[in-house]
């Protein structure tokens, strides 16, 4: 019964906050503050994303293969290498480096 | 944004239904998603071995995956009831792994058209790895995109889901492969294209800051809300 009832509240909180931003403001014309503002939304939580993903374990900071890993992936975007090889460099450095560490 | 959404190569033109569905954004956004596609089934594969070895039957997480479609959430939760943390712990850990959804979902909000249910009803492929890849810059989203990566992500999610309930342990482990840094990289690759202009680099810089400041102290998940809070330096900006 308590599985039942985590999946129905893990389901029905997870699709209400999907839905807040496309039902509450889709196919509206914004002040152009706000939407300055919801620009900066994405690059901003982006580079949360790279943090927490690479540099955090719970509640910890670590320093791990993951951030040889996304150094590779740094050296790989400034060298001007599509996407897809950004992304199989911080693959194959991980592995590397977890190998070897 | 280079390579990303691959432009649609010249070959003989499908006819048809076929036709639209293979050229379509729909398609760039499965194109684009695709390298992060085994990722997410090797991850949907440690959850459903998770599940079991925690006891939850097959059907709910199976249920689960089908409908909150929420990697690091189901984990939380179901880690935390299974280590006897209680429900409410449980939910409370998923709504604040959750919570940058509703950061997300508001950037991209002003770019879905459609009635109230075509809105509500595509929303829910919003997802880390989709979103990013739907995000044009300057608050566009191709929904297209968003669409095309959140099946792709969805059915692996899913499959692998049922592939851990059920299968072995093959591939259950994202780190053997490095896979737990293929969305990190996407999602510096995506970054570096919003880093043209200066004020585009203040708020990334602020949220690497405040995400880094906060992570020892806040509950897991909510470090990363606080840091699009960084985002509200565009009100003063021009």
């Amino acid at each position: 019964m308590r599985v039942w009832l985590l999946v129905a509240s893990v389901a029905v909180t997870a699709v209400a906050v999907k839905a807040t931003g496309p039902v509450l403001l889709g196919g509206r014309q914004l002040p152009s503050r706000m939407t300055r503002m919801l620009g900066l939304l994405a690059p901003s939580l982006l580079a949360g994303l790279v943090v927490t993903q690479v540099f955090s374990r719970g509640q910890h900071l670590v320093l791990d293969a993951r951030a040889a890993g996304l150094a590779a992936a740094g050296i790989a975007l400034l060298l001007r290498a599509p996407v897809i090889a950004v992304m199989a460099a911080a693959a194959a450095v991980t592995v590397l480096w977890r190998a070897v560490g | 944004m280079d390579g990303v959404a691959p432009d649609p190569r010249r070959r003989p033109a499908p006819r048809g239904f076929a036709a639209k569905v293979l050229q379509s954004p729909l398609r760039d956004g499965a194109r684009a998603v695709a390298p992060l596609a085994l990722g997410s089934l090797s991850f949907g594969i440690s959850f459903g071995l998770l599940a079991r070895s925690g006891g939850l039957g097959w059907a709910a997480p199976l249920l689960m995956s089908a409908t909150a479609f929420t990697g690091t959430a189901q984990f939380a939760a179901v880690s935390v009831m299974t280590t006897g943390g209680g429900l409410l712990a449980a939910v409370a850990a998923a709504v604040c792994l959750n919570a940058r959804y509703v950061a997300m979902s508001v950037a991209a909000g002003p770019s879905f058209d459609g009635s109230v249910l075509s809105r509500f009803l595509r929303a829910q492929f919003i997802l880390d790895e989709s979103w990013a890849i739907a995000n044009r810059g300057r608050g566009r989203f191709d929904l297209g995109l968003l669409l095309g990566a959140g099946i792709v992500l969805y059915v692996s999610w899913v499959s692998g889901t049922a592939v851990g309930l059920f299968g072995g342990g093959v591939l259950s482990h994202p780190e053997m492969l490095g896979l737990d840094a293929v969305a990190p990289a996407l999602f510096l690759a995506l970054l570096a294209s919003h880093l043209r202009e200066r004020r585009t680099l203040i708020t990334p810089a602020l949220a690497v800051l405040v995400t880094v400041a906060l992570v020892p102290v806040l509950p897991v998940g909510l470090p990363i809300v606080v840091a699009g809070l960084a985002a509200s330096l565009g009100w003063w900006s021009r």
